[in-house]
């Protein structure tokens, strides 16, 4: 059990470790580096698994279903889109 | 059992964080989306190990579930054209604030009593989810085209506050009701998250909208963070809180490229002042034939491009690098200067310009290419308005006014290729187009770079 204050300084590490890791990014990868970030917090689909799989009730089911499906849509999606988008920075780099 | 879980998990998180590291770099960048794509593979296989799943039926669905989610994401991610990257990220980032808002009604509709701080963490997932949900649907609507007005009202503001502060009442009364939360309230309170929203999302104009999918972007990797917390899964906490951290930073820069505080994005709106305060222009516009343009730019020793939104419309990327190559050949200088909030998206340009093969020592930020445009002896502008329109500088009535802009005006000759007469995105007459030393090519970005370059061909 991830609780009080343990939970609070994983928070507080994630933070900085997400505030270090953009800070140095140079513009032409912003939009990357969002649909980038957009995909990882797609990791938002274990979370749903596991909503759904602890659900009792058909509602439950029905919202954790709906869920699991926007969820596995923000990962699925997020991916293949940053990786078109970053498959082009490689052929530039070929190009020079 | 959940060790492996816990062990995936641990990895995964790592992976996320060197995946995000590398894309920062462009040289790591592709290798960067690799890494935090196997984090994800590892971290949903492993789930299904997840002592908290329990049923056959709810095994069948989560399959499901991810085969019908997944499928269309995949489908649609591949057909994209490059163009409708933006509103296809608000998209996905909708779905999953989405996500994380039914991850927390799940557990509020749970018939097991949670502490009362969790349950209030659950319930602030759920109203940052659905806000990011409904937000996010809103601007892609905007940025497809289904949603063309910016929609304003009197009092809209107050009204807004009183949803808001109605959605955050039910949220506490649900949050201290314990382990039976009544269902009609549930509904009712995340209807009124929903709406708000809606009714945040809908007055802003497209020219805030990259800066708006940056920020719900960081309130969806909040959201996952919270409902980590609520699920006791640190893979979601750390997740979501490096990408809510990440998120408000990258909207934090963008709101400073425009020189407007976050607060004046989401509760001013742009184009509001009335037409009616702002100074005459003086002169008029004069056009230019595209032949004439050529041998302007084909003489020249230093020429700087200006895309801009209407480049991405026009599909004109590849002509202009064409273009580019061309006078690369004549020995003319050619470099690309990208205002940082250029397009619909930051970087939105820099995507763009990738897509056709220019390299990107060839592209400029704002603050490395200002001062060059008093040596250009042309600067075009292709698709672009607000950015470089000089009434940022010189008029503080105008709505843009302080905004960092592009120097274009100072470049010897300035051609502006142009779809039509309008203003720009702000609604702002821009003062360049009327200068002396500025001439208008009309007509559709990618014919006009057509035009351009058998101009230049013709010569030799």
């Amino acid at each position: 059990m991830i609780e009080g204050f343990v939970a609070l300084y994983i928070f507080m590490l994630a933070a900085f470790t997400g505030y270090e890791v953009i800070s140095k990014v140079p513009v032409i990868l912003h939009t990357p580096l969002m649909s980038g970030s957009n995909f990882i917090h797609g990791i938002v689909l274990v979370g749903t698994m596991v909503a759904l799989g602890q659900s009792e009730t058909g509602l439950q089911q029905l919202v954790g279903f709906v869920a699991v499906i926007l969820a596995a849509g923000n990962a699925v999606g997020g991916y293949v889109v940053t990786e078109r988008m970053l498959e082009m920075f490689k052929s530039s780099k070929g190009a020079k | 059992m959940s060790f492996i879980v816990n062990l995936a998990y641990f990895a995964a998180a790592i992976l996320f964080i060197i995946g995000l590291k590398q894309m920062a770099s462009p040289v790591t960048a592709r290798r960067g989306i690799i890494w935090a794509g196997w984090g994800m593979v590892i971290a949903t296989v492993v789930t299904f190990l997840h002592p908290q799943v329990i049923g056959f039926v709810n095994y069948l669905l989560i399959i499901a579930g991810i085969g019908i989610g997944g499928g269309l994401a995949w489908y649609t991610g591949k057909r994209v054209p490059m163009t409708d990257m933006p509103q296809m990220i608000a998209l996905y980032n909708g779905m999953g604030g989405g996500a994380a808002a039914g991850i927390g009604i799940v557990a509020l509709m749970g018939s097991y009593s949670m502490s009362w701080t969790i349950q209030f963490i659950a319930v602030a997932g759920v109203i940052i989810g659905s806000v990011a949900f409904s937000g996010s649907l809103i601007a892609f609507g905007k940025l497809q085209g289904l949603i063309k007005k910016s929609l304003r009202f009197d009092m809209q503001q107050k009204i807004n506050l009183g949803v808001l502060g109605a959605t955050v009442l039910l949220g506490i009364i649900i949050a201290f009701s314990g382990a039976e939360v009544n269902g009609t309230l549930l509904f009712l309170f995340v209807l009124l998250a929903l709406a708000f929203g809606v009714l945040m999302t809908i007055p802003i104009g497209g020219a805030d909208m990259p800066v708006v999918i940056s920020l719900y972007n960081a309130l969806t990797g909040l959201a996952v963070g919270l409902k980590g917390l609520v699920l006791d899964n640190a893979a979601l906490m750390i997740a979501g809180i490096v990408v809510g951290a990440a998120g408000t930073l990258l909207t934090q820069l963008m709101a400073k490229a425009m020189n407007r505080p976050l607060t004046n994005v989401l509760f001013s709106s742009f184009g509001e002042t009335p037409s009616g305060d702002q100074e005459e222009v003086s002169g008029s516009m004069k056009e230019i034939e595209a032949s004439d343009a050529g041998v302007m730019m084909a003489f020249a020793n230093k020429v700087i491009i200006v895309p801009g939104y209407g480049m991405a419309v026009a599909q004109a990327q590849h002509k202009i690098w064409e273009l580019t190559q061309l006078l690369q050949e004549r020995d003319v200088q050619v470099k690309f200067a990208i205002h940082p909030v250029a397009g619909r998206m930051p970087g939105h340009m820099n995507v763009l310009l990738a897509e056709a093969g220019v390299p990107y020592d060839v592209i400029y930020d704002l603050d490395e290419i200002n001062n060059e445009f008093k040596t250009a002896d042309v600067a075009v502008v292709i698709g672009a308005n607000d950015v470089v329109n000089p009434v940022a500088r010189s008029n503080p009535e105008s709505p843009i006014y302080g905004m960092p802009i592009l120097n274009a005006d100072e470049a010897k000759n300035v051609i502006v290729i142009k779809r039509g007469k309008g203003a720009g995105f702000s609604g702002v007459e821009n003062h360049l187009f009327y200068a002396d030393n500025t001439r208008m090519l009309y007509g559709d970005g990618q014919k006009v770079a057509g035009q351009l370059i058998s101009s230049i061909k013709e010569m030799g």
